[in-house]
């Protein structure tokens, strides 16, 4: 239950990926035979990636992932609009490819605004409003989170955005193909995609640049992607995204149908199994995939390696786990403390999950907080506490 | 990522528990670095005769305080104050580099609980240092902030 660490590949996307390793091995710029039949599959993923969020087909530039084309957006949007001012606002909950984007920005002079979430972890469009001056060249908020699962109100933003005239980028590497985009109803000039979460390979993704917008390529070179992204294309990993990009319009309600469930059951078993577990993020307007729980007095660490001999596997916002061994900041802009957001537990949830994986869970994971808490000087003190204020 | 001694600790930790009536208590980390480890000692003829812990942390960190309570066992007081986070990683068999702080953790709540004992001898209470609250500081290379240096790529190499 880690999808959002790394999707199995769809097994369709792996057969129309194959030949693209052996007899199709042509490249898009070459003027022969072998050169057009790629060119031809590498306009028709662009064309499935693009009817997947409702944009045109051109305005979809095929990249090595998320985390470029959320550093590509920022950096490219700020490069073409120095002239014109030198403010940026994203949110607080941002993945680290926009929080460390804009600080290397910050260093060059860029002012940053960074707003902040209510305690389900969603932005207020009234603080956009609020923080635009006349200096704003980008607001950037994500659409989906994927550590909590809170959708952002990102057409309203959109509007927001619009009315004011500045571009509006939005992170949906967690939402594409996951749940509806429309970037026309949402208002979204620059988005951000991988194909990953929707079951295509890895190292692969695209950022959609509405017509007109400006900005400057974060890749110098040849001319690839209308002169946007230099650099011989990834056929492979762009035919993969494509097919993912089309299967995924075809399966998403089915897909979501399949997953709320599960994820409820969850959600509402955990925290009333067991004493101080708290659901993270909103219950409803919520990524299908997505449950985020905080488990009291224990740390999340020594959950996942439980879990993990027991053959359910995870992931944690817990410092311990992660490489820097700092807390989620997403978890800290909810307003979680560092102690608690140790006890954090995230299950993201696929196709291949079931009823008795959920089960499972809910068998297995109440003995082992106990066995933890049962080591923890945390728990004993607050039993205490709470036994010396009822007498 | 853990060796079998970390993991036998870690799933079999040894010498769980409080000891009501101890003689020495000492507790060291803070939440937000994602450790808390509080010891408790028995003290006879300048013995360990019982060694008791409390763990809050990740996988490293239980095995970590299990190893210590283990090793402290039985030791006199000045050979418990011998064990170091560097005899405490050896005696598991390694630690990933990142997890070398939670050794260091376990060696100084046991040193503290002894310091406590001592104290209470001369009669004096023992006066905790302070661990800064949001401050988690590599206590091998004495760099404060994970991000500039997430514990701590060169200097924690030196401990081994």
């Amino acid at each position: 239950m880690d999808h959002v660490a790394a999707c199995p590949v769809h097994p369709d996307v792996i057969k129309a990926m194959l030949p693209f390793l052996t007899e199709k091995f042509g490249n898009p710029s070459s003027m022969h035979s072998l050169g057009e039949e790629v060119t031809e599959a590498v306009d028709d993923a662009r064309d499935n990636t693009a009817k997947l969020i409702n944009a045109r087909t051109d305005d979809v530039i095929f990249t090595s992932g998320g985390t470029e084309s959320n550093n590509w957006a920022l950096k490219g949007v700020v490069a073409a609009s120095k002239s014109r001012g030198n403010h940026v606002i994203i949110s607080s909950i941002e993945h680290f490819s926009i929080m460390h984007a804009v600080k290397a920005l910050e260093k060059q002079g860029i002012e940053i605004t960074r707003l902040p979430v209510d305690k389900y972890g969603v932005v207020d469009p009234e603080d956009v409003e609020k923080s635009i001056t006349p200096q704003t060249i980008l607001i950037s908020v994500m659409h989906g989170n994927n550590e909590m699962g809170a959708i952002q109100p990102v057409a309203e933003i959109g509007a927001i955005a619009r009315a004011n005239k500045i571009p509006f980028h939005s992170d949906g590497v967690a939402t594409v193909g996951v749940i509806p985009v429309d970037v026309e109803a949402m208002n979204i000039d620059l988005l951000s995609m991988a194909a990953n979460p929707m079951y295509g390979p890895q190292g692969i993704g695209a950022l959609y640049v509405r017509r007109g917008t400006r900005i400057a390529p974060l890749m110098d070179g040849g001319i690839q992607e209308r002169g946007l992204r230099a650099g011989t294309e990834n056929v492979l990993g762009i035919v993969g995204m494509g097919k993912a990009a089309e299967i995924a319009a075809e399966e998403m309600q089915s897909r979501i149908d399949h997953m709320v469930p599960l994820r409820d059951k969850l959600i509402k078993s955990l925290p009333s199994l067991m004493e101080d577990v708290h659901v993270v993020g909103p219950t409803t307007n919520r990524l299908p995939n997505n449950v985020s729980v905080v488990v009291k007095y224990v740390e999340g660490e020594s959950m996942l390696l439980f879990l993990d001999m027991e053959g359910v596997k995870i992931a944690s916002g817990s410092a311990c786990i992660s490489r820097s061994l700092k807390v989620s900041h997403v978890m800290l802009a909810m307003g979680i403390d560092a102690g608690t957001a140790q006890g954090s537990l995230l299950f993201t949830l696929g196709q291949d999950n079931t009823e008795q994986d959920v089960a499972d869970v809910i068998e297995i994971l109440p003995p082992i907080v106990q066995k933890l808490r049962d080591m923890s000087p945390l728990y004993k003190r607050t039993a205490k506490f709470k036994a010396g204020r009822a007498s | 990522m853990y060796s079998e001694v970390v993991m036998d600790h870690f799933k079999n930790p040894r010498n769980v528990g409080e000891i009501p009536d101890a003689d020495g208590v000492g507790e060291v980390g803070n939440p937000a670095c994602g450790d808390i480890m509080a010891f408790f000692i028995k003290v006879k003829d300048d013995k360990l005769v019982d060694v008791k812990f409390k763990t809050f942390g990740c996988g490293a960190a239980i095995a970590v305080s299990s190893m210590v309570s283990e090793m402290a066992l039985g030791k006199t007081l000045d050979e418990a104050m011998q064990i170091t986070n560097a005899s405490v990683i050896d005696a598991l068999e390694g630690l990933p580099k990142k997890k070398h702080h939670c050794s260091n953790l376990g060696a100084d709540a046991l040193h503290r609980a002894i310091e406590d004992y001592k104290a209470k001898q001369k009669g004096a209470a023992y006066e905790k240092p302070l661990d800064g609250a949001e401050v988690c500081a590599c206590p091998v290379c004495d760099v404060n902030d994970p991000e500039e240096a997430p514990y701590c790529q060169s200097a924690c190499e030196r401990v081994k």
